[in-house]
């Protein structure tokens, strides 16, 4: 887009030449859309400065200087603190089990789903796909009484696997809306040359259909890992247990605690932010390329 | 975000178009596709529709959650009329909805159009994408994790307080969550910030698909920013936008963990909303019926707004095709 954009703008220049009031005048007013946007965009940042600045205080420190006050050593006590009261890497094992394990299984389900509802249009797709769209909008306290009280009479409860399981299902009602409407538009020439080659349904779907989607199916993977990742409610509901708990859960639980002063609260918060961070950044690249490619289609 | 494929939908009947080839070939190929949405229906039902089911038929029953459910008809929700808590969990979600929908999408329109106008073209893509990562951060941040951040920063001896101190404005000084006056808009600002991403992603993708020589066209034709902004931009991102008011809109309507994390409803139940309302039902006063009520409702609302907003979609779609 970026290599669109340029030359589009430098042959407008030459083309109107611009009396020169109303240049300058133009030079000015998008200097105060960049001040202003920036302005903004800094202020969106501020609380995480704050959760920067304090959570490398120790408590006598913040007790004195206050929320503002920049530290006066760099104290990291709160954070080991954190590290082992909550066993923060058994939370990070936790999450990123669950949020990996239903990226990849909604990923194949709504596959799965997709290729039944685009490719092969089995008769009511309309209705079912409208269920599916409705099921990802439904709010969970509609699901939630039925399903902790199922998973504690099958010894489920408290497990990863209850999670894993509810959140499959769940993300793949929008991945298999999203994906069938992509997959109805995919181009009937090439399943009709696999299908000449001699290829079956199973074939056709690995060897055609997924190499195809394979830059939507990223998106939809990164897509389902952060939203699982936040997840609040049911995790809550399901994992009641230190050994199973995600890192949301588990800072939540510590939040009414007394002994979470509040370098460690800001201490707990940071750590518990560089996991998504990263994983943003990573796949930053990944998320701009898919957009493109959903837009180009 | 790949949403935009969304908007197109598969609403549209592909089959008739398309030459069958023959009657009988045709059905037994299609037959084979059932076994491809076999697991999926199967957890469908097991993690989506029966519970669905049963919340519905708890809500006709009073029960604890132990022992047998006793059937009551529509008690509950003859109660939940006169229940004052349930009215105002519903007031206060008009609130989120402010915060959630009407003004991220307002000022992310606004921004999108800021940062891909006139920022993205004028300076540096760059310096765009670069604003744009800082707008979209907090919709990385875990929710709960959010909640918790606001919830000490505006504390009484929270980093807000000191701010208003430190710029000579210590008379401002407030309790801002414990104050059933301030706590609601307090929770509505935390909640725009959350928000305020979301939409200028979107909207900056749909943007890329917005031809360029339409925005040189009118400027040759002399028509200044707001003017373009206006028949251009809006009016080509239509479909992102109503993919980004529905989503929020649904997002508002069963928001849980921001509430959760920051004032668990209160004070005085001044933030309360349907979803937090029927957990504490839940799982706090163990009244399972009751919550399976106000859930039912919840559900309901939410059904009918998808269908208003996707017929009003559908509708503006044929306008512009018929015109």
């Amino acid at each position: 887009m970026t290599v669109t954009l340029t030359p589009a703008e430098n042959a407008v220049t030459p083309r109107r030449p611009q009396p020169a009031r109303d240049r300058h005048h133009r030079g000015a007013s998008r200097w105060i859309v960049l001040v202003l946007v920036t302005l903004g965009a800094l202020a969106m940042l501020v609380p995480f400065v704050f959760m920067l600045l304090n959570a490398f205080k120790s408590p006598g420190d913040y007790s004195s200087g206050g929320p503002l006050s920049w530290p006066s050593e760099f104290y990291t006590k709160g954070l080991r603190n954190y590290w082992t009261q909550v066993n923060f890497p058994l939370k990070l094992w936790n999450s990123a089990l669950i949020a990996g394990s239903v990226a990849v299984l909604g990923v194949v389900v709504s596959l799965l789903n997709a290729y039944a509802l685009g490719i092969g249009r089995v008769r009511g797709r309309l209705w079912i796909v409208g269920l599916f769209l409705l099921a990802n909008m439904l709010p969970q306290e509609a699901l939630i009484y039925p399903l902790y009280y199922v998973a504690k009479q099958i010894g489920l409860y408290n497990t990863q696997l209850s999670v894993i399981i509810i959140f499959t299902v769940i993300q793949s009602a929008f991945g298999t809306y999203l994906l069938a409407s992509v997959l109805g538009t995919f181009p009937r020439s090439l399943l009709e040359a696999a299908a000449l080659d001699g290829a079956g349904k199973w074939k056709i779907l690995w060897r055609v259909v997924f190499p195809n989607l394979r830059p939507t199916l990223a998106v939809l993977l990164i897509f389902f890992f952060i939203w699982t990742w936040n997840e609040f409610l049911i995790p809550l509901v399901m994992l009641i247990d230190n050994s199973t708990q995600t890192i949301p859960v588990a800072l939540a639980s510590l939040q009414g605690d007394r002994l979470m002063d509040a370098p460690t609260t800001n201490a707990g918060a940071l750590i518990s932010l560089v996991p998504a961070i990263l994983f943003f950044l990573i796949f930053q690249r990944t998320l701009s390329r898919g957009i493109t490619a959903g837009a180009e289609k | 975000m790949a949403l935009s494929e969304t908007v197109a939908g598969p609403e549209r009947p592909a089959t008739s178009t398309e030459p069958t080839p023959t009657g009988r070939k045709r059905r037994s190929g299609n037959a084979g596709y059932w076994l491809y949405l076999l697991p999926g229906a199967v957890l469908f039902i097991l993690v989506i529709g029966a519970p669905l089911v049963g919340t519905i038929y708890l809500s006709l029953t009073k029960w604890s959650g132990v022992g047998d459910p006793t059937f009551i008809g529509l008690a509950n929700y003859r109660n939940l009329l006169h229940d004052e808590v349930f009215w105002t969990s519903f007031k206060n979600t008009l609130a989120m909805i402010i915060a959630m929908v009407v003004v991220p999408t307002l000022v992310g329109l606004v921004l999108a159009a800021a940062l891909f106008d006139v920022i993205g073209r004028k300076f540096k893509p760059r310096t765009a994408a670069a604003l744009r990562a800082a707008f979209y951060l907090p919709q990385v941040l875990p929710v709960v994790v959010a909640g918790i951040v606001w919830g000490w920063i505006l504390r009484p001896d929270g980093a807000f307080n000191s701010l208003l101190d430190a710029v000579g404005l210590g008379a401002l000084r407030h309790d801002w969550l414990g104050d059933p006056n301030t706590a609601m808009p307090s929770v509505m600002a935390v909640m725009i910030w959350v928000q305020i991403g979301y939409p200028v992603v979107v909207f900056m993708a749909a943007l890329q698909r917005v031809d360029p020589e339409l925005y040189e066209a009118a400027e040759v034709d002399g028509a200044n920013w707001f003017r373009r902004f206006r028949a251009i931009t809006l009016a080509q991102i239509r479909p992102e936008t109503f993919v980004v008011a529905l989503t929020c809109t649904i997002a508002a309507l069963k928001v849980f963990g921001p509430v959760f994390a920051l004032t668990r409803g209160g004070p005085e139940n001044t933030t309360n909303v349907p979803s937090y309302f029927a957990y504490y039902t839940f799982f706090k006063k163990l009244q399972v019926g009751y919550g399976s009520a106000i859930s039912t409702v919840l559900t309901l609302i939410i059904i009918v707004v998808a269908v208003v907003f996707i017929w009003l979609q559908y509708r503006s779609e044929r306008q512009d095709r018929g015109v």
